[in-house]
């Protein structure tokens, strides 16, 4: 490891380092704040690989871009916010069902609408999850700290490519903007995930969505040596549109499966003190950092507080909350919204009643003081 | 060490952000401490209540907001109003006397420095306003090197305005050993 390994910078400029150790060759993007460091940061980085860098005239025709980039054999990634997600969703889903692997990110702002430009919220779990129509399985990742946000940012490449879907890194406006230590690793020291190509020869029949037995499917790059369909239609093997009910079925089984049979393989968390905690307090990106704070100043006195830091939101890990939370007394999620989070937990744990909620909606990044009024009132002594 | 937080605010425009950067960034390079750094503004560019909190401290850092500053430097009577409340009691409270008339109830070594006077006088650029702060917050801080803020300026600074910072550096270290005798 050399100094110049270690740098002083923004999530968002940690985001785009990670994209390009995993190989990252084309970005195309919109800019919107609380994300456009993103942009920023990737013209100027990516001329100097050798990568693409166009800014698009709007968020639709920015995931429109990746789409086609990715086809062709390139890794891809964008960056939004707030509305410029709402407008990836027809994108989105059209990448879900061709089965397309891209990277969005979403550095979450204050909404709905043009909401709050300025200040942290992490309002959009379920526009992550529900975004786009139809029935799909989705994956979002997130983290809470500039070296996490470069692990899973390359995390993030690797799904995508793995399970040929697009993925959603949810971040917000505090771990976007916040500066902090990070330190890049040597090449090789995180694994990437590469394209998996087919080794069907040139003018051989090639059949873009047959899995192989490992249930993959290998990709030719689009425009290359094989022609063949793409479509937002549900389609046959051969990419062709095809209304035949057992398709149709075998299709969504498909799209649907690939990650919910996976949801082990694509759990990311972290944990703290949960070993003999009777409160547990279950949180994500930036206000995992206060709720870290607490659980640390508490342990300190000897309280049995721990933490469950969630880092995949989605496929949501139904069957490790439960497990982590079997012994607990109090369950307290704390997030920027008004309960989304709270609502996958209670579906999770044996017993709904004991999940209580600490957020914060006003823009203001939830702090320490907040989450202790809580555990006051939760423990009868009230604010 | 003893974990220290600061924060500087003002107007838009002023430099206090890039200050703030300058600072934790020379702690996390040079200095091998751990430091965060953070903001909040509103949408406009320039004009407006502009903060930057800065944590430096040997262990982690969780919560990168500062509540209760030990060090609060206030450049504008507008952010001094807003913020002179949450300093630390007993901590140090830098102005500039040209932009702040100070109230003197607080609970809090106040330090009236003539930074912009003395850049104007000996300088004559108001743009490195914001590094003469800087200047006065390490000399009466010592929290980070002054060689390693240099570093800093070395590598994110053009040639040409190098020497120009460097100077406003100098002068606030001098400022800020004039306040202490």
């Amino acid at each position: 490891m050399t100094d110049g390994n270690i740098k002083f910078v923004q999530g968002n400029e940690a985001c785009v380092e990670a994209a390009l150790y995993a190989g990252l060759d084309f970005f195309a993007g919109y800019p919107i704040t609380p994300s456009t460091e993103v942009a920023e940061h990737m013209s100027y980085r990516l001329p100097q690989i050798g990568g693409k860098f166009i800014q698009m005239e709007d968020e639709i025709s920015s995931i429109c871009a990746i789409i086609g980039a990715s086809l062709t054999g390139h890794k891809v990634m964008t960056a939004t916010s707030g509305p410029g997600f709402s407008l990836m969703q027809e994108g989105l889903g059209y990448a879900i069902m061709a089965e397309i692997p891209c990277v969005i990110v979403n550095v979450m702002r204050g909404g709905p609408s043009t909401g709050l430009p300025t200040a942290p919220s992490q309002g959009d779990v379920y526009q992550a999850r529900w975004g786009a129509h139809g029935d799909h399985a989705i994956i979002a990742l997130t983290a809470s700290n500039h070296q996490d946000v470069f692990s899973i940012t390359v995390d993030a490449f690797n799904m995508a490519e793995t399970y040929r879907t697009p993925v959603i890194l949810l971040f917000d406006e505090v771990i976007g903007h916040m500066r902090e230590r990070l330190t890049i690793p040597e090449p090789g020291e995180i694994p990437v995930v590469g394209r998996l190509r087919t080794s069907v020869k040139a003018g051989i029949d090639y059949h873009p969505y047959l899995p192989r037995e490992d249930g993959r499917l290998p990709m030719s790059d689009f425009g290359g040596q094989h022609r063949y369909n793409v479509t937002g239609l549900v389609h046959d093997m051969w990419g062709f549109p095809s209304n035949n009910p057992s398709v149709v079925h075998g299709l969504l089984r498909h799209l649907v499966d690939k990650i919910k049979n996976n949801v082990d393989t694509i759990t990311r968390y972290k944990e703290y003190y949960l070993e003999d905690a009777r409160t547990i307090l279950i949180s994500y990106g930036s206000s995992a950092r206060s709720a870290l704070h607490i659980v640390e100043n508490r342990r300190a006195r000897g309280e049995r507080l721990g933490l469950l830091e969630l880092q995949t939101i989605w496929p949501f890990p139904y069957g490790l909350v439960e497990e982590k939370c079997e012994k607990a007394r109090h369950i307290v999620v704390v997030e920027m919204n008004m309960g989304q989070v709270l609502r996958a937990v209670k579906r999770a744990v044996h017993h709904p009643e004991r999940v209580v909620l600490a957020n914060r909606i006003d823009g203001v990044f939830i702090t320490p003081t907040d989450i202790k009024n809580i555990l006051r009132l939760i423990q009868g002594k009230g604010v | 060490m003893e974990r220290c937080r600061l924060v500087f605010s003002g107007s838009g425009g002023q430099g206090v952000i890039t200050a703030a950067i300058i600072l934790a960034e020379a702690a996390v390079l040079y200095d091998n401490l751990i430091a965060t750094q953070s903001q909040v503004y509103g949408p406009e560019a320039r004009g407006g209540a502009t903060r930057s909190d800065v944590i430096i401290a040997d262990t982690e850092i969780h919560y990168p907001k500062v509540t209760q500053p030990n060090v609060l430097v206030c450049l504008t009577q507008e952010a001094y109003t807003k913020f002179y409340p949450i300093i630390r009691p007993g901590g140090t409270l830098i102005i500039d006397s040209r932009f702040v008339k100070t109230y003197t109830k607080v609970d809090a070594q106040q330090v009236q420095a003539p930074m912009y006077q003395t850049v104007m006088e000996r300088i004559g650029k108001p743009i490195v306003f914001n590094i003469c702060m800087l200047g006065v917050v390490i000399g009466l801080t010592q929290v980070v090197a002054s060689d390693s803020i240099l570093k800093v300026l070395e590598k994110r600074i053009p040639a040409g305005f190098l020497d120009m910072n460097r100077q406003a550096l100098e002068l606030g270290m001098e400022l800020a050993a004039q306040v202490k005798v």
